[in-house]
């Protein structure tokens, strides 16, 4: 080995990867920098990344008819509470918990026996049958969306949580990815459960969930991040009841407004909205990078 | 306590057969070890009496009751694996009270927290830390209670593997390798230790191990297996001396058995590559045959006495208390070993030629189809000779 490192070979890795991690974090420095800024900062493109914070006035606080010392406030307390006074922010990220949670819990009460059949247990066509799971990975959601529709329609229920959650309950991803962890698990764990007298379902909860907890908290990410940023299906099947919105959904309120774009105070929700992931993943970043290695996901 | 009785058992994967009829009957409290090299039947016959795999064909009896159709904890076996399987995320205590809480525990008294509500768990669950309190004395495993299995060493997951098995106070312990993932040290210690074990329990063990030297030193009978068949079934000290297969006489014992090609005539005599050896055929017929001596019954001499075999020295093996010659003989394939006291080879340099004899009465010859040759009385051959 030599240990003089090869700097010009170092060099271009790091530009390429500086250059990757700027095209993935301008848009939020972006986002952030606008949540802080007042309009006029934002309409100027000046102020650089936390504006001047000077004193600003609220048009919509004196159109309300409140006293102009009420009104006068920091771009940045502005915008933050605009963000959950023009929408019912609160509600939509609560919508959004529940959602995401609830297909998380149904995705793995699913996916966790699946798993444990496709890899440990013996019977006719199991191939077959995990042929069909690497399948429908291939089915993109847009191409079945229309049908699933129509059927959620048919049974009533379109603009109810149901909506939001019975489409993603069952995931081939989640399936296969258990099943690629459980096929690391010795099987002689499994014929020790047998022989102490744990039925085949106690075994998944009992001794398969605990053991799998790494791989499980990465799908945990992969399904959360994906379904609490999903704009698509909600604006599908939400249509009237504001009340059902999911955070990406809710954002559209700030586009609508009549007067003129409000960049601040969106970008101070979207801020809101994305910051619960950031810190998951902050959290759970060790054991997710973990959960991926272990199931060969790389 | 019980006997376990195995009849006509048979098992084929697909069109692969594994197990060609076993027949086998282990006496209750009984040592048995079922040896044979990688691939011969000897975890799958261990799985069928577990009732972790279902035999193609035949009867699996425990305590003379047929259990084919009764699932493995209803058979009232325990069994420790290769890899101790312990659950990774209970503590050691955990893993003892496991099998005990499904079996003595009712559904409602296993719930967590809520189970706690449920009639008559408090004197289950203070009789259930009473058994594993006395397993975990006698395999002086209690510092270790609170540990998980990733903060132990290797001996001591053996220990617990060996207790989870304990606490149920089985009708028989199955045990798969337990020994092989120890070190060559505490491998050795684990023994003394398991058959210490055994006297204590007074249980029924059926032990399956392809190291010769485990079945040898621990077993009160031995099953050699090999290819799907039991080739002989003893006392380890029978199948020892009096190996009825060459199979049996190759694999056990090591170094092991020298064979050399011999030939037998129509008078009964035999010779060993082109020597002529004091032993006789009871049904004197003309062939090949198959000479095997034990290391410790070949003896080398410096000097050609007459009827004396013939090698070049290539290796001395020196254990301290023996050491092994290995001998490169025309005629056979691989090494002559023989087993000698170091003051018997000091003659003896690697490189030179050297002469050994076999004993008188210790040969074991097997015919062309590997099967034992019954010889002729001593008496009666030193009489006609």
């Amino acid at each position: 080995m030599m240990v003089r490192t090869n700097w010009l070979g170092e060099f271009l890795k790091h530009s390429v990867l500086l250059a990757g991690a700027i095209v993935v974090l301008l848009p939020f420095y972006l986002m952030l920098s606008y949540s802080l800024k007042s309009p006029a900062e934002i309409e100027s493109n000046t102020g650089g990344f936390v504006g001047s914070q000077e004193i600003m006035t609220d048009r919509r606080c004196i159109k309300a008819g409140k006293p102009p010392e009420e009104c006068d406030m920091r771009p940045i307390v502005y915008n933050y509470t605009a963000a959950f006074s023009e929408a019912p922010l609160v509600r939509y990220m609560l919508n959004g918990v529940f959602v995401t949670v609830s297909i998380f819990v149904i995705q793995v009460l699913v996916a966790l026996p699946c798993a444990y059949a496709l890899s440990k247990l013996r019977f006719w066509g199991r191939d077959v049958v995990f042929g069909l799971v690497i399948f429908c990975l291939l089915i993109p959601v847009h191409a079945i969306a229309l049908p699933l529709y129509i059927m959620l329609a048919k049974v009533g229920l379109t603009n109810t949580y149901a909506a939001l959650i019975i489409p993603w309950t069952i995931s081939v991803f989640g399936i296969f990815l258990m099943r690629q962890f459980f096929m690391t698990v010795p099987d002689d764990l499994i014929d020790a459960a047998r022989m102490d007298g744990m039925s085949e379902f106690a075994i998944v909860w009992r001794v398969m969930l605990p053991t799998a907890i790494p791989a499980l908290l990465a799908f945990g990410i992969f399904s959360v991040v994906a379904h609490w940023n999903d704009y698509y299906w909600p604006r599908v099947v939400i249509t009237g009841n504001r009340d059902l919105m999911t955070p990406p959904l809710g954002l559209r309120m700030f586009k609508s407004d009549l007067d003129g774009n409000e960049y601040g105070p969106m970008m101070a929700a979207t801020t809101v909205i994305v910051l619960p992931l950031v810190i998951i993943f902050l959290l759970a970043q060790r054991r997710f990078i973990e959960g991926i290695t272990m199931t060969g996901m790389k | 306590m019980a006997g376990i009785s195995l009849r006509q058992v048979t098992k084929t994967y697909g069109t692969l057969r594994v197990l060609n009829g076993i027949d086998l009957d282990i006496a209750d409290g009984e040592y048995l070890t079922l040896v044979g090299p990688s691939g011969c039947g000897k975890s799958t016959t261990l799985r069928i009496i577990a009732g972790l795999e279902t035999q193609t064909t035949g009867d699996v009896e425990i305590d003379g009751r047929v259990v084919n159709e009764v699932r493995p904890s209803r058979r009232d076996l325990a069994m420790v694996f290769q890899s101790y399987a312990l659950y990774p995320h209970l503590t050691v205590r955990q893993n003892l009270v496991t099998p005990l809480q499904l079996r003595d525990m009712n559904f409602w008294q296993r719930i967590p927290l809520l189970g706690h509500l449920a009639p008559g768990r408090r004197a289950k669950m203070s009789k259930i830390e009473d058994d594993m309190r006395k397993a975990a004395e006698i395999l002086k495993i209690e510092p270790l209670l609170h540990r998980k299995p990733g903060q132990l060493s290797g001996g001591q997951r053996q220990r617990v593997a060996l207790g989870r098995a304990m606490v149920r106070n089985p009708a028989a312990f199955l045990m798969d390798e337990p020994l092989s993932n120890l070190d060559a040290a505490l491998r050795v210690h684990m023994r003394a230790e398991l058959s210490e074990l055994h006297r204590e329990l007074g249980a029924t063990f059926v032990y399956v191990t392809h190291d010769q030297a485990e079945a040898l030193t621990m077993s009160d009978r031995m099953a050699v297996m090999m290819d799907g068949d039991i080739l002989q079934l003893g006392p380890p000290d029978e199948v020892y001396e009096d190996p009825r297969d060459i199979r049996v006489a190759e694999f056990i014992g090591s170094p092991k058995m020298n064979i050399l090609p011999g030939q037998g005539d129509s008078a009964g005599r035999i010779t060993a590559l082109g020597v002529a050896v004091e032993e006789a055929l009871a049904e004197p017929s003309e062939g090949p045959l198959s000479v095997g001596f034990r290391p410790e019954h070949l003896h080398i001499q410096p000097k050609d006495a007459g009827a004396c075999f013939s090698g070049r020295l290539t290796y001395k093996e020196n254990l301290g208390s023996d050491v092994f010659l290995h001998l490169a003989v025309e005629g056979i394939e691989g090494k002559a070993v023989i087993r000698a006291k170091p003051h018997e080879a000091d003659f003896a340099d690697v490189g030179e030629d050297v002469w050994f004899t076999g004993e008188v009465g210790k040969a074991r010859v097997f015919g062309a189809d590997g099967k034992r040759v019954t010889l002729a009385e001593p008496q009666l051959m030193r009489m006609t000779s």
